[in-house]
């Protein structure tokens, strides 16, 4: 594809938006030509969600001009930018659960005959058209909360489609997907592009980037720091330019010296949510000194485990020893005091209070504990200087350690928690989605804290989504599926290939 | 969600931006309190009257003189307790609409112990009494708290409900078992408390005032400076991450709305053994609500709580004087009420009046914490 040749729908031009302290972009250029995947890659907080916020009339530019085909516009809401043909995906859908997937598309353009008579069915017609045209498979009288995430996706792109939208943008789009659900995302983008569609695809996930996209756009600190060529580009060399310096993806670890096992588990059954068995009977050991990586497609009860573990979920059969403990039926606090440290899958909502400061945070789970309350009595003194050294300590940043968690990236919120996590004594390390949805350089950081706790003779039971993780990261691999461990490898044998199979559940 | 700023432990240095977030806290509570004047004004135009004559006189009657500004105490009093009660309930995320119901409780039993224990001296009989009240408030608070833990009822359905039981057996008592003999009455309520039962005056001051702002100061410091109240907080801004942390969720729930109730109790105590000398169906009746009001406009902050009480109080004790001398007709003062209720739920309209916009952290509270489950 020559890029030169190709008309222009979209460009920002010397794109200029000051928060208040924040200059959120800098003169930022950039230009999206016809069919093509634009990915736009930067760290949190580097102005990718500013700019595109701007391009979709949320926000509005102190400085510089935006141009869509050819006319210079001035975009006051996101209505203008529909009429001329943007729509945008954001991360956390903005679907109504309980109507259907015709309802939802309509909504806001409903189709109406008559005095105001509601058409669904003409509705239905047409989301069925749309996902017929761009393979976009879905059923128009499905109800909303009833579909997985990545349908639900769908949903949200045939509602901008919908709208005659001819440039997407998609806004952390695999972020909520599985490996498999991210794949098929790949194919209908290639399907929209191969029509004419225009998408910018905002990530910061460099295989994808390399995968799917068309050019390349690296914003950091709010500048356009260049265009890369994904047939060029490698991982570090985006990771490079992401950052600004050069950044180890691969962490550098001795060999594991295991020790005694800390954690034991002893066919373990658990429920989910809705009362079905998500874990069927799970026999595990973790050393000290080693990481046990558990690697799986998510959802195959790899949560329902590691709330199970850490007392927050009922066991329903099984036995869990921790440090020569039966903690089968131990409370979240018993389970801490006795020394498990928990990196939970969804920081924000059971890792932080995102309503109160750092320092605070920074005690949620021993708050109660000398120095920071003698009876009752809390010493907020000594909460503050805890904060503040924590904060200096795991190079949180922030403006202060008064400072809400909310108001922090997603990279420096995870750092709160791992810093919470490893401020204590710990023998059990259990660490969930460590790196979700987090810059290059967060991810980095943590990665090297969990090798460290591991070299000071903590037993890790890490679980990720991320097969790249796992394989980088742990000393042994265990293979979850449908509820089971199908295999245990060490490290030397988990080729991606063969761990790839065991994760589909065929036996490798 | 509601005040981050408040949210944050105390810490060194940051006074000028403290200042600032006080600021921020009462400058939508006053804009409303001004509008709500300004459409009192226009009514009391319609109705013939000067509104200047009327608000000086309102003045008069609650700020006017010493007497004037312990009427107006005493008035604030309840409003204190069951404003607390309601806002210390908002803490953990619970709204406490059953402050009416806990405060006829309170009233009651202080009464009882108030009228039937002979021959115990005033520093024990007032303070026993007072417990008794509080006791009283805390069980019947207690009582939604577990509905809500254990069937998943929801307090503002439980509380609504069980205020309809509390006045219908207050109503009861007054008029059967604990009903004043005296020869002569007829109508449906307690013998008189003993005089060692009551809460006396420091001059104008009533004592019970005292009472309150003490309890006001110590739920500051049961919310910011203890374990628990650390624990409330976390349950009412995040309960998974609370659970997560280790906090007992289920028994927090059901201990702050003991403690809600508790305050509520108190206040209707109060009322009985410093003003009203007795139980009396129909002489508390809005007390518990306008805690409501009193929480929503003191932002759901203790301290904030005084000042709230102290006007809805004046406007309660200025409005006789304001019928005498400007012939306004005493319900202007509770329409102004209600129109400040109306302006502080409204956030929104205040916000924009006074072109402020809403942060992610400063939301209306009305909305932001309850009706979570």
């Amino acid at each position: 594809m020559s890029d030169a040749s190709k008309t222009i729908v979209l460009e920002a031009r010397g794109i200029t938006k000051r928060f208040p302290g924040v200059l959120a972009n800098d003169r930022v250029d950039l230009t999206l030509h016809k069919g093509e995947i634009l990915a736009l890659l930067g760290e949190n907080g580097a102005g990718k969600s500013t700019l595109m916020n701007m391009l979709y009339g949320l926000y509005h530019p102190d400085e510089g001009e935006i141009w869509i085909k050819g006319e210079k516009v001035a975009l006051k809401n996101p209505r203008d930018a529909i009429d001329r043909g943007i729509g945008m995906v954001h991360q956390h859908f903005q679907l109504v659960p309980v109507m259907t997937v015709a309802e939802n598309v309509m909504l806001g353009s409903e189709v109406t005959r008559g005095a105001g008579y509601l058409d669904v069915r003409e509705a239905e017609r047409q989301v069925r058209k749309l996902s017929q045209q761009y393979g976009l498979e879905v059923d128009p009288t499905a109800v909303v909360e009833d579909l997985p995430v990545g349908t639900q996706q769908r949903v949200e792109i045939i509602k901008a489609l919908y709208r005659h939208a001819d440039v997407l943008i998609l806004d952390e789009p695999t972020a909520v997907l599985t490996p498999q659900e991210a794949q098929e995302l790949f194919r209908i983008m290639r399907d929209l592009t191969n029509q004419g569609v225009s998408i910018i695809f905002i990530t910061h996930k460099l295989k994808e980037v390399l995968a799917v996209s068309d050019r390349i756009g690296v914003l950091r600190a709010g500048q356009y720091v260049g265009t890369a060529d994904p047939k060029t580009a490698t991982e570090a060399s985006l990771a490079e330019m992401m950052v600004g310096r050069k950044v180890i993806l691969q962490v550098e670890k001795a060999p594991a010296q295991p020790g005694e096992a800390v954690l034991q588990v002893k066919s373990l059954y658990v429920k989910d949510d809705r009362g079905q068995t998500a874990v069927a009977g799970i026999d595990l050991t973790v050393h000290a000194g080693e990481i046990l990586g558990i690697a799986g497609v998510q959802g195959n009860g790899q949560r329902e485990l590691v709330e199970a573990l850490t007392g927050i979920r009922p066991i329903e059969e099984g036995q869990v020893t921790i440090a020569g403990q039966d903690s089968t039926h131990f409370t979240p606090r018993k389970n801490t005091e006795l020394g498990v440290a928990h990196i939970p899958e969804d920081r924000e909502k059971h890792g932080l209070v995102m309503a109160y400061s750092l320092a605070d945070n920074m005690v949620l789970n021993n708050y109660y504990q000398k120095p920071y309350a003698s009876g009752i009595v809390m010493h907020n003194d000594a909460i503050y200087a805890h904060g503040v050294q924590l904060v200096e300590q795991f190079d949180v940043r922030t403006p202060s350690v008064m400072t809400p968690a909310s108001n922090l990236s997603g990279g420096n919120k995870q750092k709160v928690i791992v810093a919470r996590e490893f401020s204590r004594p710990t023998k059990l390390l259990i660490a969930a989605q460590p790196t979700r949805g987090i810059d290059v350089g967060s991810i980095e950081f943590i990665h090297k804290q969990i090798v460290a706790q591991r070299d000071e003779g903590v037993a890790v039971l890490l679980v990720s989504a991320e097969l790249d993780e796992v394989l980088g990261l742990a000393d042994r691999v265990a293979v979850m599926f449908d509820g089971r461990i199908v295999k245990t490898l060490p490290i030397t044998e988990a080729t991606r290939e063969r761990v790839g199979l065991l994760m589909a559940g065929s036996e490798a | 969600m509601m005040n981050p700023e408040i949210e944050s432990s105390p810490g060194n240095g940051r006074f000028l931006s403290t200042l600032q977030q006080i600021w921020r806290s009462i400058s939508v509570p006053l804009t409303a309190v001004l509008l709500a004047a300004l459409i009192g004004a226009i009514l009391l135009i319609a109705s013939g009257a000067s509104p200047l004559e009327a608000y000086a006189a309102l003045f008069k009657g609650s700020f006017g003189n010493a007497q004037a500004i312990g009427r107006t105490l005493e008035k604030a009093t309840p409003l204190i307790f069951s404003g607390l009660a309601v806002a210390f309930a908002f803490k953990a995320g619970l709204f406490n609409i059953g402050a009416q119901g806990q405060l006829l409780f309170g009233a009651i039993v202080a009464a009882f112990l108030g009228f039937s224990i002979e021959g115990l001296p005033a520093i024990i009989h007032a303070p026993l009494a007072l417990i008794g009240g509080a006791a009283a408030g805390a069980l019947y608070g207690a009582i939604p708290g577990a509905l809500r833990t254990y069937t998943g009822a929801h307090e503002v359905i439980t509380t609504i409900m069980l205020n309809y039981i509390a006045i219908n057996i207050t109503d009861y008592l007054a008029d059967g078992p604990w009903k004043d003999m005296t020869p002569g009455n007829i109508v449906a309520r307690t013998p008189k408390i003993l005089p060692s039962a009551e809460i006396p005056y420091i001059g104008n001051v009533p004592v019970g005032f005292i009472l309150s702002v003490l309890a006001a100061v110590v739920v500051w410091w049961l919310l910011w400076h203890t374990t628990i109240g650390y624990e409330i907080r976390t349950v009412g801004l995040n309960s998974h991450a609370a659970h997560y942390a280790g906090m007992r969720v289920a028994w927090t729930v059901i201990l702050t709305m003991a403690l809600s109730g508790l305050l509520a109790g108190l206040g209707g105590a109060v009322e009985t053994q410093g003003v009203v000398g007795r139980y009396q169906p129909g002489f508390n009746i809005a007390l518990g609500f306008d805690g409501i009001t009193i929480a929503l406009l003191g932002k759901t902050h203790p301290f904030g709580v005084i000042p709230a009480a102290l006007l809805v109080g004046a406007m309660k004790a200025g409005s006789s004087q304001m019928q005498f001398s400007a012939g306004v007709a005493k319900e202007i003062t509770d329409v102004i009420q209600a129109l400040i209720l109306f302006f502080v739920a409204a956030d929104v309209i205040v916000r924009w009046i006074i072109r402020m916009r809403a942060s992610d952290g400063d939301q209306v509270t009305f909305s932001s914490n309850w009706g979570q489950s």
